[in-house]
This record gives structure tokens, sequence and C-alpha cells, in this order.
């Protein structure tokens, strides 16, 4: 009479829908707080869950209620009288609390104003990326585009087994079958129960005997050729592949990772590109990344490499956009791909290799790219020294000739790791002209 | 060979069906306690959280609010400020009873003692449940509504179904018949419904379907929409129900808005029974728990140690803080009506002279079992205070009464614990247990149809005390929402 049952294994996340839908209703709410909540933490923190704050307004459930405050008279019943007698008079408290606290608790009413919860990594990057792209992102050419989708493309009558369309199958012998009149086993089995009983008498009906004879053979053979299911009744699935246009985009990740930048800085640097890392394996699933790193001369590393790999040495900036004109040439051709590219580095390179950077950015870079981001990074006194956008070492002096002359090039200064999350909002944000 | 059930923290479903049983066999011989068959099923903190989110219920429709919910005992959960329940137990036939698997094996069989036969036993016999809800076919009903709830978002989208059910949920507390049945159609009326469907279908009749093979059903017919539910000229004025009367009435819904309505509608009328047994539902089960265990104890079945994890949970869950303790958030209901099932059982075997003069129809009458049962058949909490608080309770709880008026700046003490006043805090707390005075009592007055279609609503207030005025405009909104034009709502004193 009684189940035990052992529901422990069954799928969890029961509330999901639900939450999603939590999650879109309080959506403004939601946005502010994890912008709030992301600005004073670390990338490092970023993958992790975090409670966030909201205020309930937009999520409000609201019923009639009764305010006993506002008017009319009431008596209620509390436990634990000490020394009251009848008649005693106790002053109301200002506001909210005592008193009649004991009714409003049972009427379990509205929460506070606030509200907090945890939210899942997923859900906040989601939020923080939600309206950030990348830039002039444009379609390439679909010539040897990898990106295919099968889609269907009706019915068949050749295909592979496992693509049998067992509900059009079915139908169609079924109507062959009516067509055809196929004889029922129903029927030959009837028919072979009277020959059964007719040859069972006494006195035979030969001539009976012989004409169901030949009637049951008959049945027989047309059932052989009126199959219960025929090759022509047979229908496939069919599927053809199509191809999808994609935007092919790759990004060129350049850091400096030389002795002038201190630990700090390249702490800084890291982080943002862990950002942007993270940024476009979540967007974009197409972006090939390149990490270019450089002291006085560049390499192409791999993302463990150019995360946490230590290197020192002297800074010839100019390296690093050779290396990546050079990968460029070799393996993504403007026509096929969007390029963009992020620049971080403490604005200090061997004296008039700025020129020079600037000179290939202008000549050769520029044209082939959709987006250049050049991030500086400084501490934060130079923060202060360099106040005005026009100061700055020299690098920074010199980009800012290229940034007057490209619209798709831009360049912002990061000192301390709060600066990240709004600097890479600033450089990804969806504009309307994109 | 020792009778001991268990002796171990740690259960396995072995253990889990030696206790149930051995339990089964006190609640049915000892108690004479008469059930619904029971389905245990253990799950997963996890999966408590996410009962507790829909409403304690095992399937329910989506809509935020649950979510919301969710978020919130979840993020109270994980900081520590509230423990999970250690069950919840559904109202439905088989009556099912969710045990969380962190339990010690006592812990489960005061669990199983307390739902499967506690709550069981109440849902089963007390009388609003048995006129107001359907336990064999709530879970139905449920799976009913969330098929169609998620079809309707389907089909006319997410935005739209959460507008109406927002609304709806507003209006939850005005979605009951307090006092009467909703009106049966007649004979004539379902007659004409049903000629209008066969109608409707053969007007929709697709030669097609006719050719399936058997088995294959053509899609259902939507639900058809009766005339008679729109611009009814006899709309039975004033109506409680406003949900009923807005599925009814309103000029502007869509079928499947009304039936939206009628869905969130029965889900109100299915939980206002237990709305109005707090007290008697968790006294009625913590009473049969504490009996269980005791006599579980007597017969060697648990050990002292489990006997104290069990003294030890019973007495923190029917705790009575005092007025003036930072912990009192109102008056315990598993204490008091525990508190009272045990006066019962006193009063029915050793009786006092005071107890004989207040209860002279079942003082010292010797069965509490019958006198217990008939007690949970037969009331809801403000009756079963009426008729059975006792002054020894009153004086062990240390009642007292405060009357209180809106524009005075004092509470005044209008009767204690004493000769006095025991007839006065009984009947003070027994309203403070009649849900209809604690709810605001709003009636649809007129509703012009054929004039400019303003919907009248009229609070009729109790003592004075009016609505609270933030969330009255909020609310009324939503009523426009569903009645499609103006609505208006009026405040008088009822006396």
């Amino acid at each position: 009479m009684t189940h035990f049952i052992d529901r422990r294994l069954n799928p969890k996340g029961k509330s999901l829908g639900n939450r999603q839908r939590f999650l879109r209703r309080a959506r403004t709410q939601i946005r502010e707080a994890v912008q709030k909540s992301l600005k004073d933490t670390s990338v490092a923190d970023i993958d992790k869950d975090r409670k966030i704050r909201i205020s309930t307004k937009g999520t409000k459930e609201p019923r009639f209620r009764l305010d006993p405050r506002a008017g009319g008279e009431h008596d209620f019943v509390l436990p634990g009288n000490k020394q009251f007698t009848p008649g005693d008079e106790i002053k109301k408290p200002p506001s909210g609390e005592g008193g009649g606290r004991g009714k409003e608790a049972a009427d379990f009413a509205e929460g506070d104003d606030e509200f907090e919860f945890t939210m899942t990594q997923d859900e906040v990057l989601d939020i923080f990326f939600e309206d950030l792209e990348l830039p002039n992102l444009v379609r390439t050419t679909l010539k040897d585009t990898p990106n295919k989708v099968w889609k269907r493309a009706g019915i068949t009558t050749s295909g592979s087994p496992t693509q049998i369309n067992l509900i059009r199958t079915m139908r169609n012998a079924q109507g062959r079958r009516m067509a055809l009149h196929r004889p029922k086993l129903k029927d030959i089995e009837a028919l072979q129960a009277e020959l059964d009983g007719l040859e069972r008498e006494p006195v035979a009906d030969r001539e009976k005997i012989a004409a169901l004879k030949e009637q049951i053979a008959k049945l027989h053979s047309k059932r052989k050729w009126v199959g219960f299911i025929d090759p022509v009744d047979v229908r496939f699935n069919s599927y053809t592949e199509q191809p999808v246009p994609t935007s092919q985009a790759v990004m060129f990740c350049l850091m400096d990772v030389s002795g002038s930048m201190g630990e700090r800085e390249k702490d800084l640097a890291k982080r943002f590109y862990m950002l942007l890392h993270l940024f476009l394996k979540r967007r974009y699933k197409r972006v090939d990344i390149v990490f270019i790193r450089h002291t006085h001369d560049a390499q192409e590393v791999d993302e463990q490499e150019f995360f946490y790999s230590r290197q020192s040495g002297g800074t010839i900036v100019s390296t690093a956009l050779d290396k990546m004109l050079e990968i460029q040439k070799e393996r993504y051709a403007t026509t096929d791909w969007n390029i963009y590219a992020a620049q971080a580095s403490d604005g200090y390179t061997q004296s008039g290799d700025a020129r020079r950077c600037v000179e290939m950015l202008n000549n050769d870079i520029m044209p082939l790219c959709q987006y250049y981001a050049y991030i500086e990074i400084l501490d934060e006194r130079e923060m202060e020294v360099f106040a005005s956008e026009e100061s700055g070492a020299e690098l920074w002096r010199a980009y800012r000739t290229v940034a007057d002359g490209w619209s798709n090039f831009a360049t912002k200064r990061i000192s301390k790791p709060a600066d990240i999350f709004p600097v890479f909002r600033e450089l990804f944000k969806k504009t309307e002209a994109a | 060979m020792s009778n001991l059930l268990f002796s171990e923290a740690e259960w396995d479903f072995a253990t889990l069906d030696r206790t149930f049983k051995a339990i089964e066999e006190i609640a049915v011989k000892d108690l004479k306690l008469d059930i619904y068959p029971n389905q245990i099923e253990v799950i997963s903190s996890e999966q408590m959280l996410d009962a507790y989110s829909s409403l304690a219920m095992p399937l329910m429709y989506n809509h935020w609010s649950f979510g919301k919910l969710f978020a919130r005992e979840e993020a109270m959960y994980r900081a520590g400020y509230s423990a999970l329940a250690y069950e919840i137990v559904i109202n439905s036939s088989p009556c099912i009873s969710y045990l969380l698997e962190e339990n010690t094996m006592t812990m489960q069989a005061l669990v199983m003692a307390h739902a499967a036969f506690g709550h069981n036993h109440f849902f089963k016999n007390n009388y609003l449940f048995r006129q107001w809800t359907n336990a064999e076919g709530i879970l139905d009903y449920l799976a009913f509504a969330k098929r169609y709830v998620a079809a309707c978002e389907e089909k006319y989208g997410r935005e739209d179904v959460e507008a109406v059910l927002d609304s709806a949920h507003a209006l939850m507390d005005q979605g009951v018949f307090r006092y009467r049945r909703p009106p049966r159609p007649s004979r004539e009326r379902t007659l004409e419904k049903l000629r209008a469907r066969v109608q409707y279908e053969e007007e929709s009749y697709n030669e097609l379907w006719r050719t399936l093979p058997v088995g294959i059903e053509p899609p259902a017919a939507p639900p058809t929409v009766d005339p008679e539910d729109h611009y009814s000229g006899d709309m039975k004025l004033p109506e409680e129900n406003i949900l009923y009367f807005l599925e009814k009435h309103s000029p502007s819904l869509k079928a499947w808005q009304r039936e939206t309505l009628r869905i969130v509608r029965n889900l109100a009328q299915y939980f206002y029974p237990q709305k109005q047994t707090k007290v008697m539902n968790e006294g009625c089960a913590s009473f049969v728990h504490h009996a269980i265990m005791n006599i579980l104890y007597d017969r060697g079945m648990i050990n002292e140690g489990s006997l104290l994890e069990f003294m030890h949970s019973h007495t923190s869950v029917v705790f009575q803080p005092e007025f003036d303790d930072k912990r009192y958030y109102g008056i315990n209901p598993y204490a008091l009506g525990f508190g009272m099932m045990t006066d019962i059982k006193r009063i029915a075997m050793e009786p006092t002279a005071e107890d004989r003069e207040w209860f002279p129809a079942f003082a010292g009458n010797g069965d509490w079992v019958g006198t217990l049962k008939d007690a949970w058949a037969n009331y809801r909490d403000e009756s079963f205070i009426e008729q059975f608080l006792s002054p020894k309770l009153m004086r062990d709880f240390r009642f007292f009464s405060l009357f209180d008026k809106a524009d005075e700046s004092a509470y005044r003490v209008s009767a204690i614990h004493d000769e006095t006043g025991y007839r006065r805090i009984r009947q003070l707390l027994a309203r403070q247990y009649d849900v209809s005075l604690n709810e605001p009592n709003i009636q649809v007055k007129s509703a012009d149809l054929k004039g400019n279609r303003r919907l009248i609503l009229e609070h009729k207030m109790h003592r004075g005390i009016p609505l609270d005025g933030k969330t009255r405009e909020v609310v009324l909104a939503h009523v426009e929402r569903l009645w499609g034009h103006d609505v208006g709502l009026s405040e008088t004193d009822a006396g």
C-alpha cells in the first residue's frame, strides 16, 4: 500500500524556467546591480557565483491589504503577559516594530524593498556582456566557409536506413494494401476453418472443398505479391547541407611583457585580456584569437603561455606589429576575415620606435583592421599626472595622432582593477551605426 | 531479541519501510486514524527548495514569481538564516510526503508520523477539505494547468500570459468562495453547452482525420466559449469572488484568458482550507507524531537516544516565545494547536472542576481519541478555538489582549487570563483566526455593461479599518487590466 520513491536522482533545476522568467522580469534592476557589483571585483573573481542585491521594484506582488494604522480599531491577543491588568495603557512604538507585529507577521506581508539572491557566473556574464559587441563586424565572403548546417529537405525514395521515415512509409504501405485489397490473415483463417469443417463432415462436398482450396491458395499467393510492406512504400527523410553566412573574425592580442611593465601592470593587462577572451568565447563561437607578446622581440604564443608565463627584456613595440602583420598575411586574408586588435602596453618603447609604430599603423595595419583598441596601463600616480588626454608617455602621444586619423582606433587608460570593467564596456559598446 | 526498529542515525529503505509499518500499526490501531494511501518520496535539499518555490506542489505552471520565491529561499538557506522544512506534505490521494535525505532515522520516523499520518488524517477528514478540495483530482488538474499555461505561452506569447497571471495572482485572496459553492449550471444549460460543442465539432469536421489509422486522435476541439458567459443579464451581484466574476463577465477577456483566471481561482480555492486550519492542521500532526513516538518508545521500538533527539526537535517546534521576546513572530500554530489538543486529552481523561464547568460535553468522558477525531473533522481554527480553548491553557500561554485604535497613541489592555477575561480572550483569539475578518471584504457591487462599462467594487470595512493605500492602487490597476474598462472602489463602514 505504501510506496517509497527515491526521487534524489531525478533531474534537478525543475524551477529553472521560473528562474529565467524571474531574471527577465527583474532585468533592469539586475543589470544595475550586476554593473555595480562587478565594478569592485577583480577579473580573477569573475568566474564565481555572486550575491546580487536588487530592489523589488518590478517584481512586487501586490495584494489588497488592511492597514490598521490608517484608521479603525481592532483587538489582538498576545502571549506572555507578565504585569498587565485590564485597563493598563501601553504606549505604541513609533513605527514598525513591536506591539501589533504579531498580526502583521502572520499576514505574510510583502518583504523589504530590497532583495538579495545569488546569481551564477553564467548569468552574471550574460548580463555583463549583454549589449557589447565587436564593432564594424561585416559578413565576409562565403568562400570556404566552414559553417554548414544540415537542413531538412523533404522526403526522398532513397536514403540510408537510419533516416527511414516510419510514418510516411507505413502510411504508404497501408494505402497500397488497401488499394490492392491485400487479403487479411483473418479472412484466410476463416476460410481455412470452414474448409476444416467441411473436410470433417462424413459426406464431403468435393466441389465446395476444391473451390475453397483454390480460393485459399489464391489468397495466399496474392498476399505474397501484395506484401505488407514493399520497397516502393519506403520513404526517407532527406537532409541537405547548407552553407551559413558567417562573419569570421580574428582578434590579435598584443601585450607588452618587457621589464618596464611591473608585475602590477602585467597583471592588469592580463586581466583585461582575460575579460576579452571570455567575451569572445561567449559571444562569438567562430572567433580566432591570436596571442602575441613582445619584449624587444615578438612571439606568437598559446593561451596558457600568454596568461601564465613570465618573460622579461627590453621594449620594441613595433616588433609585435610586425609579427601581427606577418601572421595576418599568412593566415587571415582580409577578404575572408574581420580583423581586430587589442594592444596593451605601459606606453614606453625604445626611442624612435613610436614613430615607426605610427607609420606601420597608418600605412599597413589600420587599412586592414575593423577596430584597433590600445590600452595603456599606468600606475595611479601617473594617472594623476596624465589627467588630460593630451599629455602622456611617448607611445600615447604618438597613438593620439593615429586616433585622429582613424575613427576605428580607440585609446584608453587603465590604472587600477576597477577601471577594467568600465573601459572594457566603453570599448565594446554596441553602437547604433554598426 | 530486541524490538528496536533502528539504533543508528543512518537510514536506508529497509529501515524506513520497517519503521513505517510500525508507525502505521499504531496510527490505525491505537489512534484509529483514517488516512489516504501514502506515497513517500525521499528528496534532496535542492529538490526541497524546488518544491518550496512551487507553492509546495509537485508540479505547477511557470511564472516568474515562483522563480523569485526560489531565489529568496535559496539565498536564505545558503546564508544559514533558515533551515529547510523536514517535510512537505500534499493534500492529494495518494497523499504524497517528501522526506529530506539529510534527516536522521529518528527524524524520518518523526516526519512520517507527522506528515503521512497526522496531516494525512486531517486532510481526509476535516470538513473544509472534504467540501472544497478534490484530493483525487488535484495532481491531474495541476498537470492540465501546467500544460495549458505552457500552450498559451507558445500561442499568445509569454508577456501576455504573464500579464494575465500577474493580475490574477494579485486577486488570489479575492478569488475564493467563502460561503457558497459556485453556482452549478442547470441541466438545460449543460445540454445547451453540449449542443454547442457538437455543433462546433460538426463545423470543424475535417475529412482528413477520417482516414487516420485507429488510435490517432484528431486534435482536440478548443474549449467552446459559452455564449451566456458574455454579457449575462443576471450577474447575481454582489459577488465576493472577484476572479470568478471577471472570468464570467469581463467584457474584454479572450477564452484562454478566462481559462487562466479559472486555473488561478481553482488554486486559490484549493489552498483556502489550509489557510483556515493552520493551527488545527499543525496541531493535529504534532499531536499525532508526539503520541506515536512515545508509544514507539514505550514498546521498546526506539531507544533513549532517539527519544531525546525527538524531544529536542519537538520542543523547538512547539516553542512559543513571549510577545516581548526578540524571537516573537506571532502565535506559533504548532504550539497553540499541540497545546490545545494535549489539553483536550487531559480534559477527557483527568478533568478538574473548572474543566467540568467549561466543557460539560466531554470532560471526563474517557474517550480522548473520539473527542479529538470529532474536533479534527468538524471545526476550523476559529470555531475550534471558540469551542475548545480552556482557561488552563490561557493561563499557560499567559494570553492578554490589547485594544488598538488607530488615532490613539496607546494600546489599552482589554482583557487578561483571569476569571473576568477568559471568555473575552477566547472570543478575540478565535476572531484573530477568522480569515474572512482578517482579509479585506471586497465585493463587486455593480457593473454597467450597457453604458460606460464601469465596474464598482466595494470594500465593507470591518471596525473601520481601511485598505492599505499603496497596494490598493496597484491591485486596482490589475483589476482594470482584466476588466478592460474603468474600475472604482468605494470603502464603506459595515459597522
